[in-house]
C-alpha cells in the first residue's frame, strides 16, 4: 500500500522513458515505459503480477490500467493504453521525456505463487493481453518454477496485435508454445484465421495440472469459458481480469462492484470458480 | 456517569460557548430544516423533527476538494483538513449518527480515507433523542436502531420538558460536557430517560423484518420484481443525495484560469447512468431496473455482507421525499414476498 504520505488520493509523477504504437486506427494502442520522478519510491513499490493503477494527468482525469509489466522487469513499468475516451486520448499525447501520473499499485493479484509446477496457458484477445503479459514474463523469469507456457492470442488483423516483437522473439526461442490469429483472412498471414474461442479449440491444452488464463473483448471472455470446460478445465483452474468504471481504486466510491465484489479491490483477478455465482459479472 | 441537566434557559448560553468550535446545529433554511454552521445560538432550531438533508456534508461534504494542482507543476498541494478545525454537530438525531458509525467502517475498509478520518475525528457528535418520531416513515427500529440509540454518539440530549437530560457517552462527549461545566447541573433523571426511550419505540409506527433479506436478495437477480418496483423511478437521485448512509462519490478534475485546478470529489448516486457508463460507451447498469436493484442490493444484501450492518438508518428520508413515492419497506416487502 505505497501512497503518497499514507494518503492513497495523491498520485505519483512518472517520466516516460520510452512509449510506442502496438496498434493503429481510431482506438490505438500505446505502451509507455515509464520510471517514478522521485527514484526514491522505488524503494516502497512492490506489485505482483494482475495489479492495476489509476493512470492520468491532474486537470484531466485519470482510469484505472493494469500494469503490463512484470515485477521481475525492473527499474520501470509499462501500460500498454487503448485511446478510448478523455482521459486516454491526453495519455496518447504524451511522448518520451513527458510526465503522467500514476496511484498503486491497487487490486489483487493473480496467484502466481500458487501456480508453482502447473502448466500455463493464456488465452488473450486484442489489448486484452495487457493484463497476460506479467504473467507470461513472471513464468519466463521463472522459468524453473512453473511447468509448460502456451501462448493463445488473436486480434482482429495482424496488425491489431499487441507486443508483436515480445511475440516473435518468444516464437524463435521456442520456450514456449505460441498460437497466433487473425478474425479473417489476409494475406501472408502464416498462422490460424478465426476467432480465439476457436484457436483456443484448435490449440486444445490439456487441463491436467493446467491453469488457463483470459482477457480480451467479454464475448471473447464468454466463449472461452465455454470453450475451456469443454476442455475439462474446472471452474477453479480458469483466471480472468474484470473492468469497471472506477474512480477512487480503493474500494469506497461504490460504482465498480460485481454483486458483493469491488473490482478494483476484490479484483481485477477473478477464478472463474467465483465468478459463475455472480450474474453481475458478466453484465 | 452521571446524568446532567442543561436547562433550556441555558442552551443559547451553551451554544455561545460551543461556537468556539466550528459549531453546527439544525437551522431553518427557506421552508426546509438543514443543518449549517452557526455563530448566532439564535439561529439553532432544536425543535425540529429530523432535518431535510441529513448533517453527513460535515464529515463527507457534497463537493471536497483532494488536492490542489498548477497544470505543468509537478507538485500536487494535498488538501489540509485539519485546518477546519474541531466540529460540534449539536442536535444530530440518533439514525443520522448511527449512520456514520456505519459509514465508518467504509472509509477505513483496508485503505484509511485520510479525509473522512481526520474530519470524523474532530467531530463531536450531540445528539438529541427522538421522544416522539420525527416522520411517519421512520423505522429505525426495524434495522438495528432506536429513537434514544446511542451509537455513533459522544453525547445524548433527552427533552425533558424544561430541560435536556445530558448523558456523555465517549470521551469526546466527556470532554465537551467539561466545556459547559458552567450551564451544566446535576440532577438529571436518568430513570425517567430510560422510561422515555422504551416510550419512544413504541411510537415507531412502520416496520419490516429484515431476517433473511440479506441473504434472499441474491436469489432474486432475474426476479420480476425489480422492474416492478423501478418501474415509476424517474432516476433523480433524491433518495440516495438524502441518504444519511449513502457514500458514493465521483472524483473530477476542474481547471479554472491560469491553469489553477483541484481534483474534488463529490457526491454520486448509483441512480444515475454515468455512474457506471463504461468509456467504450458499454453501461452494466443500462436501465433503472439494474440500478435499483443494486441499490437495494448494496443496502440490504451486500453491505452486510461487508460490514455486518444494513446500509440504512431507517429515517424515512427517501420514502418522505421520492418524487414519485416509491417507498423502500414496500420494495422489501415485495423482495419477501417474491
Amino acid at each position: 500500500m505505497s501512497s503518497n504520505n499514507g494518503n492513497p488520493y495523491i498520485p505519483y509523477r512518472v517520466n516516460i522513458l520510452d512509449a510506442w504504437y502496438e496498434a493503429p486506427g481510431d482506438r490505438c494502442i500505446k505502451t509507455f515505459k515509464v520510471t517514478f520522478d522521485d527514484e526514491k519510491i522505488w524503494d516502497t513499490w512492490s506489485h505482483r503480477p494482475g495489479q492495476c493503477a489509476m493512470v492520468g494527468t491532474p486537470g484531466i482525469g485519470e482510469s484505472m490500467f493494469c500494469i503490463s509489466s512484470s515485477p521481475t522487469e525492473k527499474g520501470y513499468l509499462r501500460f500498454s493504453i487503448m485511446k478510448t475516451g478523455k482521459n486516454t486520448s491526453a495519455l496518447h499525447e504524451l511522448e518520451k521525456d513527458d510526465s503522467f501520473y500514476i496511484r498503486g499499485p491497487l487490486g489483487n493479484t493473480f496467484p502466481v505463487d500458487d501456480w508453482k509446477g502447473k502448466n500455463i496457458v493464456t488465452i488473450g484477445g486484442g489489448i486484452g493481453q495487457a493484463p497476460l503479459r506479467p504473467i507470461i514474463q513472471w513464468v519466463r523469469d521463472n522459468r524453473a518454477d512453473y511447468g509448460e507456457l502456451e501462448l493463445i492470442y488473436g486480434a482482429r488483423t495482424s496488425a491489431d496485435h499487441c507486443f508483436k516483437a515480445e511475440f516473435e522473439e518468444i516464437g524463435q526461442s521456442g520456450e514456449c508454445g505460441l498460437h497466433l490469429s487473425v478474425d479473417v483472412e489476409e494475406e501472408e498471414w502464416p498462422h490460424f484465421v478465426g476467432f480465439v474461442p476457436t484457436l483456443l479449440m484448435d490449440v486444445a491444452p490439456k487441463p491436467d495440472n493446467a491453469i488457463a488464463v483470459t482477457c480480451g473483448p467479454p464475448i471473447m471472455i464468454k466463449f472461452v469459458l465455454e470453450n475451456l470446460e469443454k476442455l475439462g478445465f474446472k471452474p477453479e483452474q480458469v483466471y480472468t481480469t474484470l473492468e469497471n468504471r472506477m474512480k477512487c481504486g480503493i474500494g469506497k466510491c461504490g460504482r465498480c462492484n460485481v454483486g458483493n465484489l469491488y473490482v478494483c479491490k476484490d479484483g481485477p483477478v477473478f477464478s472463474y470458480a467465483t465468478l459463475k455465482n455472480i450474474p453481475e459479472a458478466f453484465a | 456517569m452521571a446524568v446532567k441537566k442543561l436547562s433550556k434557559d441555558k442552551v443559547g448560553e451553551a451554544l455561545k460557548e460551543l461556537s468556539k468550535f466550528r459549531l453546527v446545529a439544525p437551522a431553518r433554511s427557506d421552508d426546509v430544516v438543514i443543518f449549517k454552521e452557526i455563530s448566532d445560538p439564535a439561529e439553532a432550531y432544536l425543535d425540529y423533527g429530523n432535518s431535510t438533508v441529513p448533517p453527513k456534508k460535515m464529515v463527507f461534504p457534497q463537493t471536497e476538494t483532494l488536492f490542489r494542482f498548477m497544470v505543468g507543476d509537478p507538485e500536487l498541494k494535498e488538501k489540509n483538513v485539519e485546518e477546519e478545525g474541531t466540529t460540534v454537530i449539536f442536535g444530530i438525531r440518533p439514525c443520522d449518527a448511527r449512520a456514520m458509525s456505519i459509514v465508518d467502517k467504509l472509509f477505513a475498509w483496508d485503505y484509511d480515507d485520510p479525509y473522512y478520518q481526520k474530519r470524523r475525528a474532530l467531530t463531536t457528535l450531540v445528539g438529541m433523542a427522538c421522544t416522539e418520531p420525527p416522520s411517519v416513515n421512520c423505522f429505525c427500529t426495524s434495522v438495528g436502531g432506536s429513537p434514544f440509540s446511542k451509537e455513533g454518539l459522544d453525547i445524548l440530549l433527552t427533552d425533558m420538558g424544561d430541560y435536556y437530560a445530558v448523558q456523555a457517552l465517549t470521551e469526546k462527549g466527556e470532554n465537551l460536557q467539561k466545556t459547559l461545566s458552567s450551564q451544566l447541573e446535576d440532577g438529571g433523571d436518568e430513570k425517567k430517560v430510560e422510561e422515555m426511550a422504551r416510550a419512544a419505540e413504541g411510537k415507531i409506527k412502520r416496520s419490516i423484518k429484515t431476517d433473511g433479506i440479506p441473504e434472499k436478495i441474491p436469489t432474486l437477480w432475474d426476479s420480476d420484481v425489480w422492474k416492478k418496483v423501478s418501474a415509476s423511478c424517474l432516476g433523480c437521485g433524491t433518495c440516495t443525495f438524502l441518504c444519511p448512509t449513502c457514500h458514493c462519490f465521483d472524483i473530477q478534475d476542474e481547471v479554472e484560469e491560469l491553469g489553477e485546478g483541484r481534483r474534488a470529489r463529490m457526491w454520486d448516486s448509483c441512480m444515475f447512468s454515468e455512474y457506471t457508463l463504461h468509456a467504450s460507451g458499454h453501461n452494466p447498469r443500462p436501465s433503472r431496473k439494474e440500478r435499483t436493484r443494486n441499490r437495494i442490493s448494496h443496502k440490504y444484501s451486500y453491505y452486510p455482507n461487508k460490514f455486518d450492518d444494513i446500509a440504512c438508518v431507517g429515517c424515512g428520508r427517501c420514502i418522505n421525499l421520492c418524487p414519485v413515492n416509491i417507498d423502500i419497506l414496500d420494495i422489501l416487502e415485495q423482495v419477501v414476498e417474491a
